[in-house]
């Protein structure tokens, strides 16, 4: 896909910010939803020893934010891999002497 | 062996682990200087994003913060994790695709103009500035602290290390250092939390050990025994907030967005091969940092707890060693209001201002402090930092864990520190020099002024380290509130708007700047006294006005270039070219030509 004026390349974009948007959703729900503006709500229900608002605010928000950033790159690389944009189609011999030229430098 | 000779062994180890990796990992060109010759593995660059993040701040300060203010720390335990999320969302796999050095090098290719590079390069080097000289001065007073040496011999000998790795091996000695700094770093940070979490609720993982029982028999939650305490000693419950929605909500957007924004977390994602490596890369940071970042409310309510214990109502004479050590450092002070010999801990200040010690002691041995005292009935001052540094002596942990966390603050600072230092001399050498002034300088003649300014970057640094300017501590909320405001949304908009144009940009990049530095500079410098909820717009204070900041920007960018001439049609091939991954590795060949 050398053209990137292609409706392929249209496609590809267009599926990528659907991607984008529906974790950044998330992203937000979890942080600025449950953390901070329904957390006192939140903070009526037991989660083990914790308020869970609370331990949405200290804790469990950043266990998703890192969750979202894995699934991110888990949907890209299967995108990249469909519509053949992938770097796996790149000619990567260079960079590989590039990686040896490295290792004989140090 | 004793705390100091300890501590002198580990911190000697790991400063000649650093040099030896310098030697190891010399720079023999600009691409090596700037991008550590864009061949970093995903993993490693993830652990030298995550040490290059977390600061001085983060490893001594955050948790200690948390503890006095309970459940409104989660504004910088999200600030500073969330924005990672928009980071390799948002910004970092079409920034490693566009494939040059540093983030005025994009905003000045994708806006086609110098007038935006320089406004950029502007931002860089003020960020930069602020951040570094608290950096230098957290070197400082770790060595002054730990190992009773002046905090100005402590910084030149900080300076002298960095000085080292960053101007021979640049990106690439920095890189690899702070691979190994951060493994200093976590496990200095983890082994006192899990010995504290295990003490406390028998659990050896300080995130589970946070809502456990507690074993000294009374069977309640932690957090309980926290809130119930709180109640006690008059303060408010820890789990509930104290500060508004509105100021909790544009405070950690703030954050989060200018976390995103900094340029030196930006270019560590142009060290990595492909597209595909920055994105899993800015995952690894992720992880590595949220070790951290779960650890540390925990660590914070554990500290909380142990302090209470030990010193309410405790009687001066017989407390522990390490009271009476941090009181000779002026990180404690007591007065004994009520005349009893024991103190009373409780909500409020016990006087006014930071304490200011007397030659004389009182009459129990305690280092008199000549500032006015309050009406209340607390008589303890406690600096927060004290609730990382001397956790371990609260604790009773073996001499050689109080070492381990003096081994670790200075990775923490130095990694940060060098991370700084590397932007600002590749601002210097190649946006400034190379870019507009001295275009006609070979790579070899570029490369001895990235070391030269890098040289100078850290002598001004340890300038600052040692004669601290007294607003540091407000232009921290300065950094993020200018990364928010400008570099996040001209980059997001370079990315995602094909018909963002020069005139948009530069309007709105000097709109969000102004907006944010004005609010600022009048809250905290000109008008300090009216820097109250009833004063600011909205409710939101300056650490979060960032985020109006980069509203604004958008908003001013938008309306602008709709009424200019849209950007020229090799722009828009570039824009559409960055949006496709295929091609990472040619364009870096191409930059090297």
């Amino acid at each position: 896909m050398s053209d990137s004026h292609s409706p392929q390349a249209k496609a590809y974009w267009k599926a990528n910010i659907r991607i984008v948007l529906s974790l950044l959703s998330i992203w937000f729900v979890v942080s600025f939803g449950m953390a901070i503006l329904f957390v006192d709500v939140l903070d009526n229900f037991r989660f083990f020893g914790f308020k869970f608002g609370f331990w949405m605010a200290q804790q469990g928000s950043i266990f998703c934010f890192v969750i979202l950033i894995f699934v991110y790159v888990y949907k890209m690389n299967k995108l990249d891999h469909k519509y053949g944009v992938d770097e796996d189609r790149d000619n990567f011999s260079k960079d590989d002497t590039y990686y040896d030229n490295k290792e004989s430098q140090k | 062996m004793d705390v100091q000779t300890l501590t002198f062994i580990f911190v000697g180890a790991t400063f000649t682990l650093y040099i030896g990796i310098a030697i190891w990992a010399r720079a023999g060109n600009t691409d090596d200087f700037y991008v550590a010759g864009g061949g970093v593995p995903p993993l490693a660059n993830g652990m030298a994003t995550a040490a290059d993040w977390m600061s001085a701040a983060s490893f001594i300060s955050m948790a200690g913060i948390i503890s006095f203010i309970g459940r409104d720390g989660a504004v910088y335990l999200m600030g500073w994790t969330g924005g990672y999320v928009l980071l390799a969302l948002l910004l970092a796999p079409y920034l490693r695709k566009f494939g040059k050095y540093t983030v005025p090098d994009f905003v000045g290719d994708r806006y086609y103009s110098d007038i935006a590079r320089v406004v950029a390069v502007v931002c860089v080097l003020f960020v930069s500035f602020t951040y570094v000289a608290g950096q230098m001065r957290g070197v400082g007073i770790v060595f002054s602290r730990f190992l009773e040496v002046e905090i100005t011999t402590g910084v030149f000998i900080g300076m002298a290390i960095v000085f080292f790795y960053a101007v021979l091996g640049g990106m690439k000695g920095i890189t690899y250092t702070q691979v190994a700094q951060y493994c200093i770093l976590i496990f200095a940070f983890l082994v006192p939390a899990i010995f504290v979490s295990m003490l406390m609720t028998g659990h050896p993982i300080p995130q589970l050990g946070f809502g456990s029982t507690l074993v000294d028999g009374s069977n309640t939650y932690l957090l309980d025994k926290l809130d119930q305490l709180s109640a006690e000693l008059g303060f408010a419950a820890y789990t509930a907030g104290k500060k508004s929605t509105i100021d909790v909500f544009f405070i950690t957007a703030a954050l989060m967005v200018g976390t995103a924004g900094l340029p030196h977390v930006i270019v560590r994602f142009f060290t990595v091969p492909k597209v595909r490596d920055a994105r899993i890369s800015a995952g690894y940071a992720l992880v590595f940092i949220a070790l951290l970042y779960t650890t540390a409310p925990a660590l914070a309510s554990f500290a909380r707890v142990n302090l209470i214990n030990t010193v309410h109502n405790a009687e001066y004479k017989t407390t522990p060693s390490w009271f009476k050590n941090w009181e000779n450092t002026n990180l404690i002070a007591w007065v004994d209001k009520n005349q009893d010999g024991r103190i009373q801990y409780s909500a409020g200040k016990a006087f006014r201002g930071k304490p200011q010690f007397l030659q004389e002691r009182g009459l129990k041995g305690e280092r008199k402090i000549s500032n006015p005292l309050t009406d209340n009935l607390n008589e303890l001052y406690i600096d927060r930092d004290i609730m990382v540094l001397a956790n371990p002596e609260i604790a009773g942990l073996p001499n050689w864990v109080i070492a381990l966390v003096a081994a670790g603050a200075l990775a923490a600072a130095l990694s940060t520190a060098a991370g700084l230092l590397l932007v600002i001399s590749t601002s210097i050498s190649h946006d400034l020099l190379k870019k507009m002034f001295l275009k006609s300088i070979t790579d070899k003649q570029e490369l001895f002024f990235a070391r030269m300014s890098a040289a100078l970057a850290i002598i001004i640094a340890g300038y600052f380290g040692i004669h601290p300017p007294g607003f540091v501590a407000q232009v921290v909320a300065f950094a993020f509130g200018l990364a928010a405001s400008s570099f996040f949304p001209v980059i997001l908009m370079g990315i995602f708007s094909k018909r963002m144009n020069k005139e948009g940009a530069i309007a709105g990049m000097i709109t969000g700047l102004s907006f944010t530095a004005s609010y600022i500079i009048y809250f905290k410098f000109i008008n300090p006294s009216a820097n109250s909820a009833e004063n600011w717009w909205f409710g939101i204070s300056p650490e979060g006005i960032g985020t109006l900041g980069m509203l604004f920007n958008f908003l001013v960018a938008s309306l602008v270039s709709r009424f200019t001439a849209p950007p020229p049609d090799e722009i828009k091939d570039m824009v559409d070219d960055i949006r496709i991954p295929q091609g990472a590795g040619s364009s870096y060949h191409h930059i090297k030509s």
